[in-house]
């Protein structure tokens, strides 16, 4: 591990202004995933900027239902939050999925969706990462691809964003408040995260010096129906192979209103809109479910690789999410 | 010999003597040794999986504050002995796989050595490696033996013909994975060298034998042995990587010369351990069942390939269990190696018995299937009346025993025969059994003393306790062979200052020091009567093996499997065992060998795989997030029951060996379990839900 410095400024605005007039400084949160890259040598900050404590802590209700999370909110206390668990399960569904117990207790609200992707390749500074290292390669295709990308991946990088949270937070319509060196910002959710496109090293749409403060998640009477179910290899502590965030609004057996992510399957939460379109206005059932599943995956491209590719996570996610909204809509409503 | 009288000690439910310690923290582990002005040592890998070294730059690594040395191939003091190719490191600039040692640093903390040792450059000539596992290489060979010193291919009768003429027939290739033993406590070594130089080296080692450790590093070292003392009385597991010294020791032992007067630490990061610390070979099983209508076996064998690496042979002996298990007139047993770019393999808990139960029983289970007869029933169809091969009379073979005991326990008789019949909620039903076994070892050599001291008996030989329970069980044999209570007694291991003990393998340690204990108690109440004083001593050691008979353990695994129905998913929320293992010394500890045996077993069922890229001649999974080990979520009702038994020809306590038998078969049970679950045969493990999908995309649409 390279030696760095370390500072812990006062407040919020200062570790923005040190961080942005640093090319060679990074934010630290709730450390769970920067720190592995400090040791591994993923990443090596000449500065590193505590910024634990320095950020909101609180869930603030907005009116009508509408929260605001501070970025400070650890991701153990906002899976427990009444409010989240009563308007927005998803959410608090998402967030229990993810890591371990003592993981989501370090975790936080705004480093959650920061967190980079578990491409070992990524990790692994003996192989050439375009993300890692830009122009160097990828090492991916051909390998171990079981954990990569079926959609919106590009010829230089075919990883997947990790974040449960984030994928539960894309299908809410949420907005990440950001401050930076030039003032505040709002960014839609679903705009944060980028596909990966001919700059993988580039995970979202920040720039360099900008800090989430808070998500914002406006009322939506339809996430009051909604969950969240993660495929894994095993039981508790990995990564999704799959994972689906939605929403329903059902009457009379019909559809009226749906709201549905991916997780595990690209650079980014997938935000399922073609899906969401093909679910609008049909019946409530298996074979409705399947169509809409098809209608996103019909873009999706498995990558090739060591024990058969994974080719398999195109039908394990159109299984997931027909199982998922059938859940939703339950045995009665069927 | 026997007990003097009948056990008292022996067969209680006595709680860890080091538990306190350990769940203190106070129990002193080799690499937090408390030592003055202890250096750090970092070792800097290989990237290519062949070539040799053209250049290393430790220009930056030794300008760095704080480093004290840095030893590359033409730095390195020459070994004594390089006739061990995994040990004999720095000596030359050959690569021979991809995370070979090929420079160390030393810095006066760990920080700074890691850093140093990423500073420092290594250019290489590559050439083309060879990383790559498969059946149909055409450079496949048979090597002399097996492990331990096993024949490497075995044959009776005519295999073919009998499976030609067979009435029904299992032909099917089996996988077991790469895994990685991986316990919690790295491999780990303090060393140091006084007085500096050419003195006497002290070694606390994370280590299944103090002796064995030893032995290796005078060699490669050129000393006497009585120059070289190894220390460990606290493992935190093994599971056979610590069996035998890997590079770990020599480098450290060196790095430790080269700074003289001080002691130099190494703990191997999780990442290293993948390519530096053994494991077990990926196999590839091609099993063939001949049977009769009734469910005779008539022909039964087993080919196996697998691969070791290019500079030191592990042969793993796949395919032995296939030779005792069942009666079968015609019988063929074959192992070939592949000799890869690829880090040495070595053992991992029951190497052989625990891949090699896999492919045969899961092929029992299709026979069954075929026959339409209960997979119980055709196992004890096929109970050999004498051990296969050998034609020795078994010391005790309870397996039927186990089978029948564990089949009332897991409600076996109410099961429907038919796969994908049973649904609870959204999840397909399924239970299925396999077989166990290992066999009773006794290592030629070890020895212990007892020795009178106050008012209490003390016992010592250097042998290890790595989670086992040697620390408790070996009072309870002392005490019952000196007729004292088992308070009275006081037990010294882990430590080369005692008389030598064989290595904690193989399942053999407490017949071999449990024997060797109840020798020197025997020896020294034949000295001194039932009143000694104190200060008298006398020592004991072990004899040969009654080679009368064959000595086996044996066991019955049942596993309930659920697959989900829309996403495969596989979870094993029911594994019951039942094992006939001889005596059982201290239930307790007995419990927690079956049980994390079965969990270890579970978890090369569903969730193990070091997946090594050929590309790369790397496993690129190394780490636990990605390195998937059964997590408690994975880990629901969990059972180990055993027989009374007592085996009078394994030794003196009529024990037989239980670290190793509990992983055996699981992974099988688990595969037949599956099958009945949802009608699919996962003949490749692990059992991962892509393998079940495409038959739950067949079935109709609901």
């Amino acid at each position: 591990m390279k030696p760095f410095d370390y500072r812990s400024p006062a407040d919020a605005a200062t570790a923005v202004r040190i961080v942005g007039g640093d090319p060679g400084a990074v934010f630290l949160g709730g450390g769970t995933n920067l720190v592995d890259h400090l040791k591994l040598g993923v990443v090596e900050p000449g500065l590193v900027v505590g910024v634990a404590g320095l950020l909101p802590a609180e869930v603030e209700e907005l009116g009508g239902g509408a929260l605001r999370i501070g970025a400070g909110v650890n991701n153990s206390e906002l899976a427990a939050d009444p409010r989240v668990r009563e308007w927005f399960p998803v959410l608090s569904q998402a967030l229990l999925s993810g890591a371990s117990g003592q993981l989501r207790n370090m975790a936080s609200v705004g480093g959650n969706p920061l967190q980079r992707t578990r491409c070992v390749y990524f990790q692994d500074v003996t192989t050439p990462c375009n993300k890692r290292k830009p122009g160097s390669g990828c090492s991916v295709v051909g390998g171990w691809t079981r954990h990569h990308a079926i959609l919106g991946a590009s010829e230089h990088c075919i990883a997947v964003h990790p974040s449960d949270m984030a994928v539960a937070l894309a299908a809410l319509e949420a907005r990440a408040r950001v401050l930076g060196p030039d003032g505040e910002r709002t960014i839609p959710f679903v705009d944060l995260h980028r596909l990966p496109g001919d700059a993988p090293d580039r995970d979202t749409v920040l720039e360099h010096g900008e800090l989430i403060t808070a998500i914002d998640l406006p009322a939506q009477p339809i996430a009051r129906r909604s969950a969240y179910r993660k495929v894994r290899d095993r039981a508790s502590y990995a990564f999704a192979l799959v994972s689906v965030a939605a929403a329903l609004d059902v009457a009379d057996g019909v559809i009226v209103d749906a709201r549905v992510a991916f997780g595990g399957v690209a650079h980014a939460p997938w935000r399922a809109y073609r899906a969401e379109e093909a679910l609008r206005g049909a019946p409530a059932s298996d074979r409705s479910y399947r169509a809409a599943a098809d209608a996103e995956l019909a873009d999706a491209r498995p990558a090739e690789g060591l024990d058969g590719g994974n080719a398999f996570k195109i039908p394990l996610l159109r299984r997931t999410l027909a199982a998922t909204l059938r859940d939703l809509v339950g045995e009665d409503a069927r | 010999m026997t007990f003097p009288s009948e056990p008292d000690a022996v067969g209680r439910d006595l709680p860890r003597r080091d538990g306190a310690a350990k769940v203190l923290g106070t129990a002193t582990y080799a690499y937090e040794t408390p030592l003055a002005n202890a250096a750090y040592l970092h070792a800097v890998q290989a990237t290519i999986a062949r070539g040799r070294v053209t250049e290393l730059d430790t220009t930056a690594a030794e300008a760095l504050d704080g480093v004290v040395a840095v030893l590359t191939p033409s730095s390195a003091e020459r070994l004594a002995s390089t006739e061990d190719r995994e040990l004999a490191v720095l000596q030359d600039e050959e690569v021979a796989f991809r995370g070979q040692v090929v420079a160390l640093v030393v810095a006066d903390s760990s920080e700074v050595a890691r850093h140093a040792a990423a500073l420092v450059r290594v250019s290489y000539a590559q050439v083309a490696h060879d990383a790559e596992l498969r059946a149909d290489r055409e450079d496949l060979y048979a090597p002399e033996t097996v492990n331990p010193g096993l024949p490497t291919d075995t044959a009776e009768g005519d295999v073919d013909a009998a499976m030609a003429a067979a009435e029904v027939t299992v032909e099917e290739t089996y996988t077991t994975a790469m895994y990685h033993n991986n316990p919690m406590e790295p491999h780990a070594t303090t060393a140091l060298w006084d007085p500096a130089g050419d003195g006497f080296l002290t070694l606390w080692d994370s280590t299944q034998g103090v002796h064995a450790t030893r032995a290796a590093m005078a060699s490669v070292f050129g000393l006497d042995e009585a120059r070289v003392r190894v220390v460990c009385p606290y493992v935190g597991g093994g599971f056979g990587s610590k069996g035998q010294p890997h590079v770990n020791v020599v480098l450290a032992a060196l790095a430790a010369r080269a700074v003289p007067g001080r002691p130099v630490r190494l703990a191997l990061t999780r990442q290293q351990m993948f390519s530096l610390a053994g494991y077990r070979t990926p196999t590839i099983q091609r099993c063939r069942l001949g049977a009769d209508r009734d469910g005779t076996l008539t022909a039964l064998a087993i080919d196996v390939v697998e691969q070791t690496s290019r500079i030191k042979e592990f042969a793993e002996q796949t395919g032995v269990p296939a030779r005792m298990m069942y009666a079968s007139p015609n019988r063929r047993t074959t192992h070939r190696l592949a000799a890869l770019d690829v880090p040495v393999p070595s053992w991992m808990r029951a190497p052989g018995e625990c891949p090699g139960m896999f492919g045969p029983e899961v092929a029992m289970d299709e026979l069954a299937e075929c026959l339409g007869i209960d997979p119980i029933e055709l196992r004890i169809r096929n109970e050999p009346r004498v051990e296969p091969g050998s034609g020795k009379p078994f010391s005790t073979r309870n397996l039927v025993g186990c089978l029948r005991e564990g089949a009332v326990r897991f409600g076996w008789s109410e099961r429907d025969p038919r796969p994908g019949a049973r649904r609870r909620g959204d999840w397909l039903v399924g239970t299925g059994v396999a077989t166990s076994t290992y066999p009773v070892a006794r290592m030629p050599k070890s020895t212990a003393t007892i020795r009178r001291e106050g008012d209490r008996y003390v016992a010592e030989i250097g042998a290890a306790d790595l989670g086992t329970g040697t620390w408790t069980t070996l009072p309870q044999i002392a005490a019952d062979a000196l007729g004292v209570p088992v308070d009275s007694v006081d037990v010294r291991i882990g430590d080369t200052d005692y008389p030598m003990a064989s290595v904690a393998g193989g399942s053999s340690g407490m017949t071999t020091w449990g024997s060797a204990v109840v020798e020197a108690a025997r020896a020294f109440r034949t000295k001194y009567g039932t009143a000694p004083l104190d200060g008298d001593e006398a020592s004991g050691t072990v004899g040969p093996p009654d080679d009368r008979y064959a000595m086996h353990a044996f066991g019955a695994q049942f596993a309930e499997a659920h697959v989900h129905r829309d996403t495969g998913e596989v979870r094993v929320p029911r594994l019951l065992g039942v094992f006939a293992t001889g005596r059982i010394i201290n239930p307790r500890t007995a419990r927690s060998q079956f049980i994390g045996g079965m969990t270890m077993g579970l978890s090369m069922a569903l969730h193990e795989k070091s997946v090594l890229d050929p590309r790369t001649g790397h496993v690129v999974n190394h780490d636990f997030a990605e390195y998937h080990i059964t997590a408690n979520a994975d880990v629901d009702e969990i059972e180990a029951h055993w027989l009374p038994e007592h085996d009078p020809h394994a030794n003196a306590m009529g024990s037989k060996g239980i670290g190793e038998i509990g992983i055996v078969g699981t992974a099988a049970a688990v595969s037949n379990a599956v099958w009945h679950a949802c009608g699919v045969r996962v003949r490749d493990l692990p059992i991962t839900l892509d393998k079940v999908l495409h038959a739950l995309e067949a079935q109709s649409e609901r």
